[in-house]
């Protein structure tokens, strides 16, 4: 029985609602048990957003991470933030080109991934979130690019179809850095 | 693969009301559970419904008085400040016996207070608000799925009593997404309503909904009649969720978002080999009377998790008739109890430690 709990955090407007968004879909493809939380306060407007994903085997009890097993930080004051809380043994992946400080926590792995930077060069300036998704997911030998797929499917709009490819490839370039 | 999609809980709620058959939302945005009018002001004028944004929640809740007096299914929602708004309107449709579904998300309070969830509506949903006798059958779910089932049952059972139905949620339960089968959402139960104002064709005599009797004998048997309804709606509608409480001491209280970060705690705390059960109640009211007052007879402590100053709390004592020990574990203002806080508070109990 396993479960694991995600923290992404960054500022309002980085996707980090989203990215947890396809991560939860995943886990519901997987047929596990899932939940989302995303903060709702004023800070989604700019200040420091964060969600709460939590992928089960058992059913999900309490939806708020307080000690995440993966962190996700976009930005410096969310790893301010959030380093401690990172249970021993558990993951912390940086976005290296937003975040100018290394991880203190010598308990836990850490990914540096200059996705913002990454997304940049490709022109694909949103999608670091995804950039970000996609390392968690290789990192854990989790990635299956069917089921992210399906889950990419269920949470872009039939409107916004033409959004599928970008995400669907920011995705894979975070799984090969 | 799952047929199951992942919905907000307040986007729950609104799709389960349209699959109950509600057509009528009449509503006023406040966070956090503006995401009800958001997919009402989506959905409605697809299906032929009406979705309103009112100039108030004062307006919004009369709007309700109105669609209700019709025999339509009818609702709205909003969050704790704007529920003391509605409060008047609250007692006008138990005084006129009017059906109607009506949704707080809860915040922080009092006053305007903040965005965060809260559990400190819990005297208003069961004790009034608005004034005079009645009461409003208090449903509190605790996951996503039931902010859907029990938005169809409030439903059946505002009909079956004609009493309004409240979903008392919080902004947690209305802001997560989790998996939800909608395939199973569906009203089975539509009764005539004979007593609805929708015209008489000239066959019969008028129907009047109203809440003024100025007879005071006509207003006491008004008022008798509906509590024998009462009575048998706590019969018949009390609803909880018992859990692990076969072999339990410690007895945990909590509904909504406490019940499921305390469950979190109880299963840690069984890992210490401490015997703690959960009794979750899904009606606030009518309370689960019955399951406390049997728990009672072998529980030492009862624990009662709360996101507010104590207020559910007085139910649990008045059903356990005070004979047993009693902790409040709580937080307020938007913040809610860790597991660990309420793992700490149950290791106290076992250790005979008191509040």
């Amino acid at each position: 029985m396993k479960t694991t709990q995600y923290l992404f955090a960054g500022f309002g407007g980085q996707g980090i609602l989203f990215s947890g968004k396809v991560l939860a879909y995943k886990g519901l493809m997987e047929s596990k048990n899932v939940s989302w939380l995303p903060s709702y306060g004023p800070e989604m407007r700019g200040g420091t957003a964060s969600c709460s994903v939590i992928i089960s085997d058992d059913a999900v009890g309490s939806p708020i991470v307080s000690k995440p097993d993966v962190l996700v930080a976009m930005n410096l004051p969310s790893l301010d933030k959030y380093e401690d809380s990172v249970v021993p043994g558990g993951a912390i992946f940086v976005d290296s080109s937003l975040v100018n400080r290394k991880v203190k926590r010598t308990d836990v792995k850490v990914y540096y991934v200059p996705a913002t930077r990454l997304a940049d060069e490709r022109n694909i300036h949103t999608l670091a979130n995804m950039i970000l998704l996609g390392k968690v997911l290789s990192a854990s030998g989790e990635y299956d690019e069917e089921i992210v797929k399906a889950a990419l499917n269920k949470v872009i709009s039939a409107k916004h179809a033409d959004m599928f490819d970008v995400n669907l490839g920011a995705v894979k370039l975070g799984t090969e850095n | 693969m799952s047929d199951k999609v992942l919905m907000k809980g307040n986007e729950a709620i609104a799709e389960a009301a349209i699959c109950a058959g509600c057509r009528h939302y009449f509503g006023y945005p406040i966070t956090p559970q503006t995401e009800v009018a958001a997919y009402m002001a989506k959905k409605m004028p697809k299906i032929g419904g009406t979705f309103l944004q009112a100039e108030s929640e004062i307006a919004a809740i009369n709007m309700v008085y109105g669609v209700s007096s019709t025999g339509h299914r009818v609702m709205t929602s909003s969050s704790s400040p704007g529920i003391s708004l509605k409060s008047e309107g609250l007692s006008y449709l138990a005084g006129a016996d009017l059906p109607a579904l009506v949704v707080n998300v809860q915040r922080g309070g009092p006053g305007l207070g903040g965005i965060q969830p809260s559990q400190s509506d819990y005297f208003q949903a069961t004790r009034g608000g608005g004034h005079g006798d009645y009461h409003m059958v208090v449903f509190a779910p605790a996951s996503v799925q039931e902010m859907a089932s029990l938005t169809v049952r409030g439903f059946e059972v505002a009909d079956k009593y004609r009493v309004t139905s409240m979903i008392l949620a919080d902004g947690t339960m209305g802001q997560m997404m989790e998996p939800v089968d909608l395939s199973s959402l569906k009203s089975e139960y539509n009764p005539e309503k004979p007593w609805a104002t929708t015209g008489t064709g000239k066959k019969r005599e008028h129907n009047i909904v109203n809440s003024l009797y100025l007879k005071p004998e006509e207003l006491e048997k008004t008022n008798f009649e509906r509590y024998e309804r009462y009575k048998k709606i706590e019969e018949n509608e009390t609803l909880y969720e018992e859990y692990l409480m076969d072999d339990a001491e410690i007895c945990v209280a909590a509904f909504g978002i406490a019940a499921r970060v305390s469950k979190n705690a109880i299963n840690e705390a069984r890992k210490e080999g401490i015997k703690v059960g959960l009794i979750r109640p899904i009606t606030l009211w009518p309370f689960p009377k019955a399951p406390f007052e049997k728990a009672a007879n072998k529980v030492k402590t009862f624990i009662s998790v709360e996101l507010s100053m104590g207020q559910m709390i007085e139910d649990v004592r008045l059903s356990t008739h005070d004979k047993a020990n009693y902790m409040l574990c709580n937080r307020v203002g938007g913040m809610i109890p860790s597991p660990d806080e309420v793992l700490s508070a149950i290791r106290n109990a076992a250790k005979g430690g008191k509040n």
